[in-house]
């Protein structure tokens, strides 16, 4: 058997941590990076006597995505408290939500590969739930003690579960990029994949290509960049068909990623795993979500990206891979709209041109992120118009792109202008160039009239050249024909 | 010069004393301290006396009343039972496991309490984390009743009820989960109310069953419950169930006047359930109780028979739910951030169980593990899940029941207090004890115990009272107009320990 006849069968849980100001149960600041316990309040230390009171800022948040993905909103949740022993886990519990979560259901539409080969997949929701983080056990720096940093403690996850829908490691990262983009577009998580801000779990099981039931998963934890999460799945995938292959069988289990060797390693199997004893946290009332809410919430949301791809391909005209792209984040999606909307919309395939491509190209040469780029949509749509109008060659719009890049004028027409990069249509001034240079070439000029058609590329280039590009290559063409008499 | 006697009166009179200055908070605080220091310390009703913050209380109650400031409790001593978080003093809720925890905060009670002007003398023993019914739990020893040395208080709340019935405080806090209130007044011959669940906050109250819990009131009458209780309720943003309603001022709705002053509670009718005079109740506590209905019947009350048929199933609902509840709640004594932490440790594990192990006691670790036990996996539809319906079917009883009549009454306890040890090693036959008053926790209601006689050994017996949701003043009102036409509140323990 080859690895064509087996097929992979994955589904995410994803934590996304809510960039509300406090935590979820107590007032403390969620802000990253302070010193250890500093943001730690009575309740997320657990003090005796203390109790949980709701942030509905994280409800909220919750109720974003659900709308964004078309889930079922339930008008009660239930907050349950998962129980186990750790230093990091002040109450012993953990307050979470289990038999009702808060979001049920819903579509998260992928797009996966590119080009031609590029094809669009509905992936289902399950579920998505609130629930506190834990803090963090410091292994180093205390001389073979541990310390305890109850700053995370309480912070606001929503654990957002796939149903097991994807099919490759591929489909794997396009979801988990385009869930990335969507809670970040909606503006419910700073998606800060270092500080740890979106994490992912994946739960992968191999079957023979044609079977109905799911294989034994294991589920790899914690995986924080879409490359290790690829890496993991691909990993994963082969060693369970090798042991199948040989024989074997997959054990339940719980394994971690290792980067720096590449492969995944057994963490606990299923017989060891907690009974977490989950009930109903008697300390919190049902969560109650009316649909006046929900409204309130709706009427607040930004335009999505699948209703944005959507009218980017009916109302502006461009191709749907270039509407998913100008799509996959929200950076991007307002920078082409507000270019678009300072150009005019009859730009719009020009400025997708430009911002996919010389603005995209640059900002990755620079290792920047889009809204960080030097040049806005409104000097970017200024440079457009002037190619629109026949001032600029594609040539010479690149050297205005790059001299506003490096800040060298405030819009097109002032670096057009203080450089004299005007494109030259005058033909009366074009026409004494090509006789310079037809008089200057002899050779090249027998080349062509002997049917070498490469010849002409060689002295259009000449005459580009002699005018510092500012000559009109079309017209260039058009009168060294007409010249030389073809 | 004051009169010792001055300890036997009525928190209003005390307030007039000290408005009028014939007494003096400082005066009044150290009268109360010397009884705790004399004839108060066989009873062991105190874990902690805190002489010095008490005169500096008191001094700060006479500056307010010097400048006409006084607020409903100014000035007047309170104990609040150990679970009571309080800033800068020991809150060691009965154990030894947190033998060691000086609460960096106030309690919702105690800074209400504090605002109120109340001078806080200490805190009062207890069964550990509130587990018993005997205060024989209790890391710190047990309690005395202060009617019969040897026998107990009742319990959880046992220090604050036996404090109260020998005058070493006027009044006290205590909470009440199965009857933690309701039982040791009864037993201790005082009155004490637990209100409606959500009407006090539970926050700063360490937990034991976060669905149960709720703080209540001990004093000596109606009359002084109710002066306590009306400072302790108010809303709370920091606990999810306490209820935003405005607060009510239960020591003058007693003082409502009634249209009939010898029948005063002409128009009331009183719902006696068949099921709290069957079978396990002692023959003087049902003849003192009967006296007492028909003293309430002499008073213009109705009485009628009623059914509460899944009363009897509230043991085993209440001790499934409990303990499920109290496993999870005392999770976060694990030895990490305060509280015991054992000595030697080869890992994470032996640390937890070393600090767990030596810091609970017995009946704690009991109810851990069978409340661990009732939400494992494969038992809890069995056990946790058929207790809450148990719960709902309990609650729908008394909600049909008060369509029939107004108030419930019956025994506090089927039996008076025990000699220490009596319950030997049957913890079961203990719990058993709690028939009357864990109904009411699992429903939510309020409930009020008031003493109606005593036994031949010469041991108080309480009667309970148990209103619809919010009926406080209505409870308050009818135990202070038996209490108006009775003495068995007056009585006194002859010589507490």
């Amino acid at each position: 058997m080859s690895r064509a006849d087996w097929e992979t069968v994955i589904g995410l849980e994803i934590h996304a941590q809510l960039n509300t100001q406090a935590k979820i149960f107590s007032n403390a600041s969620t802000a990253f990076g302070a010193p250890p316990n500093a943001q730690a309040s009575a309740v997320d230390i657990a003090l005796p006597g203390v109790l949980p009171v709701l942030n509905r800022g994280a409800v909220e948040r919750a109720i974003r995505l659900g709308l964004a993905l078309g889930s079922n909103i339930a008008p009660k949740s239930v907050f349950a408290r998962k129980n186990y022993f750790y230093p990091d886990l002040p109450k012993g519990y953990q307050i979470s939500q289990f038999e009702l979560p808060v979001v049920q259901g819903g579509i998260l539409t992928i797009r996966v590969g590119e080009g031609e080969e590029a094809y669009e997949k509905p992936i289902r929701l399950t579920r998505a739930h609130l629930e506190e983080d834990a803090g963090k056990s410091l292994h180093e720096d205390f001389h073979g003690m541990s310390g305890i940093d109850l700053n995370r403690a309480g912070t606001p996850l929503l654990e957002i579960v796939s149903e097991p829908d994807m099919r490759s490691s591929a489909e794997a990262v396009a979801y988990a990029r385009a869930l990335h983009a969507l809670v970040c577009w909606i503006d419910i998580c700073d998606g800060n994949m270092q500080e740890g801000s979106f994490r992912c779990d994946a739960n992968v099981s191999v079957r023979k290509k044609g079977d109905t039931t799911l294989g034994t998963r294991r589920e790899i934890k914690n995986l924080n960049s879409f490359r290790f999460l690829q890496q993991a799945i691909d990993f994963e995938t082969g060693w369970q068909i090798e042991t199948l292959e040989d024989g074997g069988q997959i054990q339940q289990s719980t394994v971690l990623f290792d980067p720096e060797t590449g492969t995944t390693r057994m963490m606990r199997t299923k017989e060891d795993a907690h009974d977490y004893r989950y009930f109903p946290d008697p300390d919190l009332l049902p969560l109650e979500i009316g649909a006046d809410w929900i409204e309130q919430i709706k009427a607040s949301m930004p335009e999505l990206p699948t209703a944005m791809k959507a009218r980017f391909e009916h109302s502006l005209g461009l191709s749907p891979q270039d509407a998913s792209a100008l799509t996959s984040s929200k950076e991007v999606a307002d920078y082409f709209q507000a270019t678009v909307s300072a150009a005019g919309t009859a730009q719009a395939k020009r400025c997708a041109n430009w911002v996919m491509g010389e603005l995209a190209a640059r900002i990755n040469k620079a290792g920047l992120g889009i809204s960080a780029a030097p040049i806005s949509p409104a000097q970017l749509a200024g440079l457009i118009l002037r190619i629109d109008d026949g001032s600029l060659s594609n040539t010479i719009a690149r050297k205005v792109f790059e001299a506003l890049w490096n800040g060298e004028g405030t819009s097109a027409d002032d670096i057009i202008e203080r450089q004299g990069l005007k494109q030259v249509t005058d033909s009366g001034a074009i026409e004494a160039i090509v006789n310079e240079v037809i008089a200057a070439n002899p050779k090249s000029v027998e080349e062509f009239r002997a049917g070498k058609e490469k010849a002409l590329n060689a002295l259009v280039g000449q005459v580009m050249k002699a005018s510092r590009g500012k000559a009109n290559p079309a017209q260039v063409n058009e009168l060294m024909r007409r010249k030389l008499g073809s | 010069m004051i009169s010792v006697q001055i300890c036997n009166e009525p928190v209003s009179v005390l307030r007039r004393a000290l408005a009028k200055k014939e007494i003096s908070s400082v005066e009044l605080t150290k009268l109360f301290l010397s009884r705790i220091e004399g004839i108060g310390a066989p009873l062991n009703a105190f874990i902690t006396v805190d002489s010095e913050r008490a005169l500096a209380e008191a001094r700060a109650a006479d500056g307010r009343i010097a400048k006409g400031e006084a607020g409903a409790l100014t000035g007047i001593p309170l104990a609040h039972k150990d679970l009571f978080c309080t800033e800068g003093v020991l809150t060691s809720c009965g154990s030894k496991m947190l033998s060691n925890f000086v609460s960096p905060y106030d309690a919702h009670v105690v800074s209400l309490l504090k605002k109120a002007g109340a001078v806080s003398l200490g805190k009062t023993n207890m069964d550990e984390f509130a587990m018993g019914s005997s205060n024989e739990t209790s890391h710190y020893g047990p309690v005395h009743n202060p009617w019969k040395p040897g026998y107990v208080p009742g319990g959880s709340s046992g220090g604050s009820a036996a404090a109260v019935a020998a005058r070493l405080v006027p009044i006290a806090t205590g909470t009440d989960t199965g009857g933690s209130v309701r039982q040791p007044a009864s037993f201790c011959g005082i009155t004490g109310i637990k209100p409606t669940y959500g009407l006090v906050s539970r926050y700063g109250m360490v937990a034991y069953a976060s669905s149960l819990d709720q703080g209540g009131a001990f004093g000596a009458s109606a009359a002084d419950c109710a002066a306590l209780l009306s400072a302790m309720t108010g809303f709370d943003p920091r606990d999810s169930t306490s209820l935003d309603r405005p607060t009510e001022d239960y020591a003058a709705a007693i003082d409502a006047p009634v249209p009939h002053a010898s029948r005063p509670l002409a128009g009331l009718t009183v719902g006696i359930p068949d099921e709290f005079f069957s079978e396990g109740l002692g023959d003087e506590v049902r003849a003192a109780v009967e006296s007492a209905l028909a003293q309430y019947r002499a008073l213009g009350a109705a009485t009628r028979q009623i059914s509460l048929p899944n009363a009897r199933l509230a043991i085993p609902a209440y001790y499934v739910i409990a303990m499920a509840e109290a496993s999870s709640n005392l999770s976060r004594f694990d030895g990490v951030r305060y509280g015991h932490r054992t000595a030697e440790y080869a890992d994470l594990s032996d640390l937890y169980c070393k600090s767990r192990s030596e810091g609970f006691g017995a009946e704690v670790q009991r109810r851990i593990l069978v409340g661990t036990f009732v939400l494992s996996h494969g038992y809890y539809d069995a056990y946790y899940l058929q207790a809450q319906k148990l719960r709902r079917l309990i609650a729908d009883d008394f909600k049909r029941a008060f369509t029939e009549c107004d108030l419930i009454a019956g025994p506090t306890s089927p039996v008076t207090a025990w000699p220490f040890g009596a319950m030997g090693d049957d913890p079961v036959k203990m719990y058993l004890a709690d028939i009357y008053t864990t109904p009411v926790n699992l429903a939510g209601l309020p409930g009020i115990s008031h003493p109606c006689g005593f036994d031949s050994a010469g041991l108080p017996v309480g009667l309970q009272l148990i209103g619809n949701y919010f009926s406080e003043a209505r409870l308050l009102a009818a135990a202070h107009h038996f209490q108006q036409s009775t003495d068995w509140h007056l009585r006194r323990p002859a010589n507490p320990a």
